[in-house]
């Protein structure tokens, strides 16, 4: 008997030894009861035409969860979302840049105008304006059109289908059922991710959760990758078949993270939290007519704007300090181009460079400013010049010397580096341990020092 | 007379009345409150594309419950 404070049962504990059968058997007498006399009154009262799980309800998950269709459909519906979201964020991204970089000029002259001194300018809108209108014209056509698609699925109910078609590997992974849809919490938000992990009660079960959501791409991180594999994925192929190839490049980084989740999963499930699987109930709700007017109020002003302007309050202060680390000297070094110094070797073996690694450090506030960060660095470290759409992108970072390499390399250290500043603060609310919020931030970033290393030095060798 | 079936031994498309659950503590609890109480009838539906968990229709709701789970669930065929 477990432990029990509710004085009925303990009423029940008491006249155990004078019954016939166990008390267990007593209380599923009760709830059966229970049961009848609500069914018997619901018989009476309510009235419904197809209350039952049959006709287009059940086809349709013959369909969604079927033994050959099941996972295509899953991998067709995600690679569609990321397709329109890519092609559909090109030109509002442009036009976006356009007005806010003509602003800039203006800014500027104004700033001319009235005399100010040369830093504050600087500081102001090389540091802060420029980094802000470049995490806003990345960011916002991609998330307006995602957030919405994937909310669509959302209302839908489909996400409850992905968790039953893919339980199995969760299964095997020593993992809950319910890890699933953590893990689909986590695309919109790592943060949200792990507080998401509450719905799991075995707490053994719940931190594998915990210590793997950040393996799964958080909206911070799409609008990076999305505009990396547009720039050099895209450009491997002919025009008309860029923007799938692009699409499958995203597609192919989100699988991975997906793979890392389910073996880092395993893995912990066999040394650190070792253990059985516990008691997984999965509801699969009716589908439901999506409501479109609410879809788009929801993602548009609960997500893409809650997402934009957690963006742009860190990307502000953000950008000030790089400005300022580009701008202050020691020696006629900048203290920027000294500690990108320090961090050249290292990234260089990563297949990447001293900038690249200073970006995602001082992105740790905020994966979405990593990008901004970079083009900063980049910017600082020499030419001037404006960035007024993704093909000016392209051509800044090849002028630094990159290659597929560099952004396969960038791509991948995106998914497996540390979470961002409020994932970590949360994780150690959830937990409630200093340890096992160090361990989820090196455990990834352990991960992707590997990965790439290996990648990298794996395409030197076949290049050579 | 014990009960020998359960309900992850049941093949899709039968119907069958829960006889004893065989599951303990807290999960038991979760059962009945789902509508798993004995005597209740549970439609098996349909099993997920790697056979793994099963579907069941109980009372007008859907419930995905993996096989280790169900076979905690003693049922009668008739």
């Amino acid at each position: 008997m477990s432990t029990i404070n509710n004085p009925g049962l303990s009423v029940l504990q008491e006249i155990e030894p004078l019954l016939p059968t166990n008390t267990a058997n007593i209380k599923d007498r009760i709830v059966s009861s229970i049961y009848q006399q609500a069914e018997s009154v619901s018989a009476q009262v309510v009235r419904s035409k197809n209350s039952q799980y049959t006709g287009l309800e059940a086809r349709l998950d013959n369909i969604l969860t079927s033994r050959w269709l099941g996972f295509p459909i899953m991998l067709l519906l995600l690679t569609l979302i990321l397709w329109i979201t890519i092609t559909g964020a090109n030109y509002p991204s442009q036009l976006l840049a356009t007005g806010l970089f003509w602003l800039e000029e203006q800014l500027t002259a104004l700033f001319l105008a009235v005399n100010a001194p040369v830093w504050l300018s600087g500081l102001l809108i090389q540091g802060m304006y420029r980094s802000l209108a470049w995490v806003v014209s990345v960011m916002l056509p991609p998330m307006a059109i995602f957030f919405p698609l994937f909310t669509l699925l959302e209302d839908l109910g489909y996400l409850p289908r992905v968790a039953f078609n893919m339980d199995k590997l969760f299964r095997r992974a020593g993992a809950h059922g319910k890890q699933c849809l953590t893990m689909c919490m986590g695309f919109g938000c790592n943060a949200a991710g792990v507080i998401s992990c509450r719905i799991i009660d075995s707490p053994r079960e719940r931190l594998i959760a915990i210590l793997t959501n950040t393996f799964s791409i958080c909206n911070g991180r799409f609008p990076t990758l999305i505009a990396l594999s547009t720039i050099f994925m895209g450009t491997l192929v002919s025009q008309a078949y860029s923007s799938v190839l692009a699409t499958l490049a995203v597609v192919a980084i989100i699988m991975t993270g997906i793979a890392t989740t389910l073996l880092v999963s395993s893995l912990l499930s066999r040394t650190l939290f070792r253990g059985m699987p516990s008691f997984f109930v999965l509801e699969l709700p009716p589908f439901r007519r999506p409501q479109l007017g609410q879809i788009l109020i929801r993602s548009l002003l609960d997500r893409t704007l809650f997402v934009l302007w957690r963006a742009v309050v860190i990307a502000a202060p953000a950008g000030a300090l790089t400005w300022i680390l580009a701008n202050s000297f020691v020696g006629g070094t900048s203290v920027f181009a000294l500690i990108v110094g320090w961090l050249n070797p290292l990234g260089q073996l990563m297949g990447m460079d001293g900038i690249i690694l200073i970006a995602f450090l001082l992105g740790l506030p905020a994966n979405e400013i990593v990008l901004p960060i970079l083009i900063m660095g980049y910017i600082s470290a020499g030419s001037m010049l404006e960035l007024d759409s993704l093909n000016a992108l392209r051509i800044l970072l090849l002028d630094h010397g990159w290659t597929w390499i560099t952004a396969l390399c960038v791509m991948l250290f995106s998914l497996l580096h540390f979470p961002c500043g409020t994932t970590l603060y949360t994780i150690f609310k959830e937990t409630r341990s200093a340890r096992w919020t160090l361990l989820s931030a090196l455990l990834p970033l352990l991960l992707g020092i590997v990965v790439t290393l290996l990648i990298n030095q794996g395409a030197q060798i076949i290049m050579r | 007379m014990p009960h020998t079936l359960s309900l992850a031994d049941i093949p899709i498309g039968a119907s069958v009345r829960i006889a004893e659950i065989l599951t303990p503590g807290n999960n038991r609890r979760r059962l009945l409150d789902l509508g798993l109480v004995p005597g209740a009838r549970v439609e098996i539906i349909r099993r997920s594309p790697s056979g793994n968990p099963t579907a069941y229709l109980i009372k007008g709701a859907v419930i995905a419950l993996r096989n280790e789970n169900a076979a905690q669930i003693m049922v009668d065929t008739n």
